[in-house]
């Protein structure tokens, strides 16, 4: 796979709110907080979005204890997918800027 | 007594999305689907859009429906890889896919199932009409069937793939 794999707005908002554990739900309220009401992860996108982020080692799901709800976290790589995707979106971002600098934004 | 409604209705594999809507059309009108069976609907009163109702072809996963109960959706039931899941409408929108990937993902489980199941029944019909005595053309209608309806299945990927291309969700 890709060193730089571009992610799905989906993707990076599931690793955003795994940044501290959390379990689904809490993971489609914080996304959803986060983008101030805009990205809303329905059950069977994240469902399978997890499913495939384990898969890749981007997080992992945590131990579960007494409580029945399963939580998930960023692993180290997860974390690092994260940051390199960062830095792609500021360059979006700056070129956006630079290019459109004429016009009311 | 409670009051129930029972439904015999007929939807074609590729009109799933007008099922859904028909279930929320009940759902709306005051009676919420509790039970699926072969082309069987069984509902109780609610109150008018208390509910939202969402199926989605997925295979029996204890993992997944402890998912849904967490997030407040109830698992209504299953007819063959068919599952049913509602959820009140007052814990906000209710849907099972969010971006053009996993709609598209979704389709594609929709459409391996119809080719197994088409596949084997072209299988079993051509084998059989060397066989007088058998059958042979009622799986031959059936694999034509299901062939179509990975067609129709096909087509709605088709018009996500193109989307796709230049959107994600």
């Amino acid at each position: 796979m890709n060193d730089n794999p571009v992610l799905t707005e989906s993707t990076y908002y599931i690793l955003l709110s795994l940044h501290t554990p959390q379990h689904g739900y809490g993971i489609m309220q914080r996304a959803e907080a986060l983008s101030g009401g805009r990205v809303r992860l329905a059950a069977g996108t994240l469902y399978g979005a997890l499913t495939s982020l384990c898969d890749k080692g981007w997080i992992e799901p945590l131990p579960v204890v007494d409580s029945r709800k399963k939580e998930y976290q960023l692993t180290p790589k997860g974390l690092a997918v994260l940051k390199n995707e960062l830095n792609r979106l500021r360059q979006l971002v700056a070129n956006g800027e630079t290019v459109l600098k004429e016009e009311a934004i | 007594m409670k009051e129930e409604k029972v439904i015999r209705k007929w939807f074609w594999v590729w009109n799933f999305e007008t099922e859904e809507r028909w279930l929320n059309t009940m759902a709306q009108s005051g009676w919420v689907l509790t039970k699926v069976s072969f082309c069987t609907y069984h509902f109780s009163p609610c109150q008018p859009g208390e509910y939202t109702i969402r199926l989605e072809m997925h295979a029996a996963d204890r993992d997944y429906l402890s998912f849904m109960e967490e997030i407040g959706a109830e698992y209504v039931g299953r007819m063959v890889q068919w599952m049913y899941f509602r959820r009140k409408a007052e814990l906000g929108p209710f849907d099972l896919f969010s971006d053009i990937d996993s709609k598209i993902a979704h389709l594609k489980k929709i459409g391996n199932t119809l080719a197994v199941i088409g596949g084997a029944n072209l299988l079993i019909g051509l084998v059989n009409s060397f066989n007088p005595t058998h059958i042979g053309w009622v799986n031959l209608l059936c694999a034509t069937l299901l062939m179509y309806a990975l067609g129709r299945i096909h087509g709605k990927m088709e018009s996500l793939q193109n989307d796709r291309l230049l959107l994600e969700s």
